[in-house]
């Protein structure tokens, strides 16, 4: 039985493997995934962002737990976290840690938990990590929480990858400024304010409920990542995610959130940007592959050559190249 | 293409709370190219058998210092066996009398180590053994 049946069929060994596989870009991890395809597309994918150390892991946690134990007369659902640390730039390795904060979810088979590196890619998420959402997709997950590396203003892949994008904020993280500069707050469709039991909750709202009026005052906000959608006002949540406060009400806002994109038609409109962006990195990778098998590395580096001697442009070379290389 | 880093899982199990020297230890291999992920405190074996599995990795490194090794280390081999885990190395560090060394490497431990050991030894070791890892090696 191929990987991708076994975890089809909920075998969770299968499911961990094939994830590597995938993470590592194997040709068995790719063939497997392109088999899996089909059977993707149905999971609520939620992305939690926020400065390093404002409690994503925490809320992660709580959130699950909540997914997991609804009012009696709901079913619960079934529940996949990819957690994503950054790897050292000198050795390559890292230290994954934010299964440290997700003890209380052992145990629980309709939980997968699954921790990796960033790997040199800079937008909070590594290059496979919506790869790995798919393949936990297409084994049934309802909901896939993806969790960033500790983020700042640029790190907003995120926003590519998520239906629904949860931003983490605290207390005292540099007050207003921070705020008005704050590109996270672009992406967000929810807004967490944890660690609420810290002093200066109220500055750190006020500051957050001017910079959305403003963000709503002058509508869609442009840039290369999709900004949240104008029909929606995000909400802004107090939390405090150790001691599970105020988890609730996020959880209602995800669900609404959910259902405001299925009604609006902005849930297509984020699934066609996604595979847009998805298709075009493709096409850009097996172009420069294909360029690199058509030209040789001597006649390769003669164009170099000549454009660093100013012989020929960078875009006459384009030009050039092109011709050779798509046929 | 893709690159394949060893993934290890770091681990203090039982109530024992010295974590000096796993958090030393986690260090040193990330600082040697792994990936390594670290649970913290207070691990069961189910808890730890459970993350080996959903993060698939290559290593379990346990960390135990308050002498309840005979009974937590046969207990996350037995775990990792029976979920289909049986090629993942265990390696045990922290304070454990000579004489129970020879028996958990009996048991299928790959490697123990106490007090003052360089990080130098462990890598070179987890190399070792990873390398004869049967599972797919493609980069
Ligand atoms: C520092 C220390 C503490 C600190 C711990 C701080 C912390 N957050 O870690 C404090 C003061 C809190 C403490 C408390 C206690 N301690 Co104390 N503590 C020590 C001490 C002096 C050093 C341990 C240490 O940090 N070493 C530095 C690190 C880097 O070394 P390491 O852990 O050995 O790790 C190395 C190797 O073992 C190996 N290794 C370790 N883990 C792993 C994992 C893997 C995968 C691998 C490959 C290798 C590996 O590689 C590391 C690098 O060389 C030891 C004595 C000793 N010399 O070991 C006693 C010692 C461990 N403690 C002991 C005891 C009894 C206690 C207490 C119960 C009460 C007491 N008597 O003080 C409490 C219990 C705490 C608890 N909740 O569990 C005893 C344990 C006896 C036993 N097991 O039979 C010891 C041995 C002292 C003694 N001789 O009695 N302790
Ligand atoms: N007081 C207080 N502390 C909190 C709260 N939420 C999280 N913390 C603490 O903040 C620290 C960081 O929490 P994490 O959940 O690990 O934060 P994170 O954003 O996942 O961190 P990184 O993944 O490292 O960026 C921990 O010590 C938590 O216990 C909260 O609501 N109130
Ligand atoms: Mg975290």
């Amino acid at each position: 039985m191929s990987l991708a049946e076994s975890v089809l069929q909920g075998n969770r060994l299968a499911l961990a493997r094939l994830l590597s596989q995938v993470e590592n870009e194997t040709e068995e991890g790719l063939a497997e995934l392109n088999r899996l395809f089909p059977y993707t597309g149905k999971a609520h994918l939620v992305g939690i962002t926020g400065a390093p150390g404002s409690g994503k892991s925490s809320l992660v946690t709580q959130l699950v737990y909540a997914l997991r134990h609804p009012a009696p007369e709901q079913k619960p659902v079934r529940v996949a976290v990819v957690a994503v640390d950054p790897s050292s730039p000198f050795s390559g390795g890292a230290i994954l840690g934010d299964r440290i904060r997700m003890r209380e979810l052992a145990g629980d088979q309709g939980v997968f938990i699954r921790s990796m590196a960033s790997r040199g890619a800079l937008g909070g998420v590594a290059a496979s990590t919506a790869n790995l959402v798919s393949v936990l997709d297409a084994a049934g997950f309802e909901i896939v929480l993806i969790e960033t590396v500790g983020a700042g203003q640029t790190e907003v892949e995120i926003a590519r990858l998520a239906h629904t994008v949860i931003v983490v904020e605290v207390p005292g993280l540099g007050d207003d400024v921070q705020a008005i500069k704050a590109g996270l707050l672009e992406i967000a469709d929810i807004i967490v304010l944890n660690k609420a039991d810290q002093p200066g909750v109220e500055n750190a709202e006020r500051a957050l409920r001017t910079m959305l009026e403003l963000a709503s005052a002058r509508g869609t906000l442009s840039g290369n990542a999709q900004p949240a959608s104008p029909q929606w006002t995000p909400p802004l949540l107090r939390t405090v995610a150790t001691e599970g406060r105020g988890v609730q009400a996020v959880v209602e806002a995800l669900y609404n959130h959910r259902n405001f994109l299925c009604q609006s038609g902005e849930w297509e409109r984020r699934e066609r940007l996604r595979f847009q962006t998805q298709l075009e990195n493709l096409f850009q990778a097996a172009l420069i592959k294909r360029l690199h098998e058509t030209v040789s590395a001597t006649e390769y580096g003669h164009i170099l050559d000549r454009i660093v001697s100013r012989q020929i442009s960078p875009w006459k070379a384009l030009e050039i190249l092109l011709d050779g290389v798509v046929q | 293409m893709g690159q394949r880093k060893i993934r290890v899982l770091i681990a203090k199990p039982g109530l024992d709370g010295h974590d000096r020297g796993a958090k030393v230890v986690a260090r040193a291999l990330r600082d040697a190219g792994m990936e390594v992920i670290y649970t913290g405190l207070r691990q069961t074996p189910e808890m730890i058998a459970e993350a080996a599995l959903q993060e698939d990795v290559d290593v379990v490194g346990l960390s135990i210092l308050s002498g309840a090794h005979m009974a937590l280390v046969p207990r996350v081999l037995e775990l990792l066996r029976a979920q289909g885990q049986e090629n993942v190395k265990v390696f045990v560090g922290g304070i454990i009398p000579d004489e129970d060394v020879p028996r958990l490497l009996e048991m299928g431990v790959a490697g123990v180590y106490g007090p003052g050991t360089l990080t130098e030894q462990i890598i070179r070791d987890i190399y070792a053994a990873v390398g004869e890892l049967d599972r797919p090696l493609r980069s």
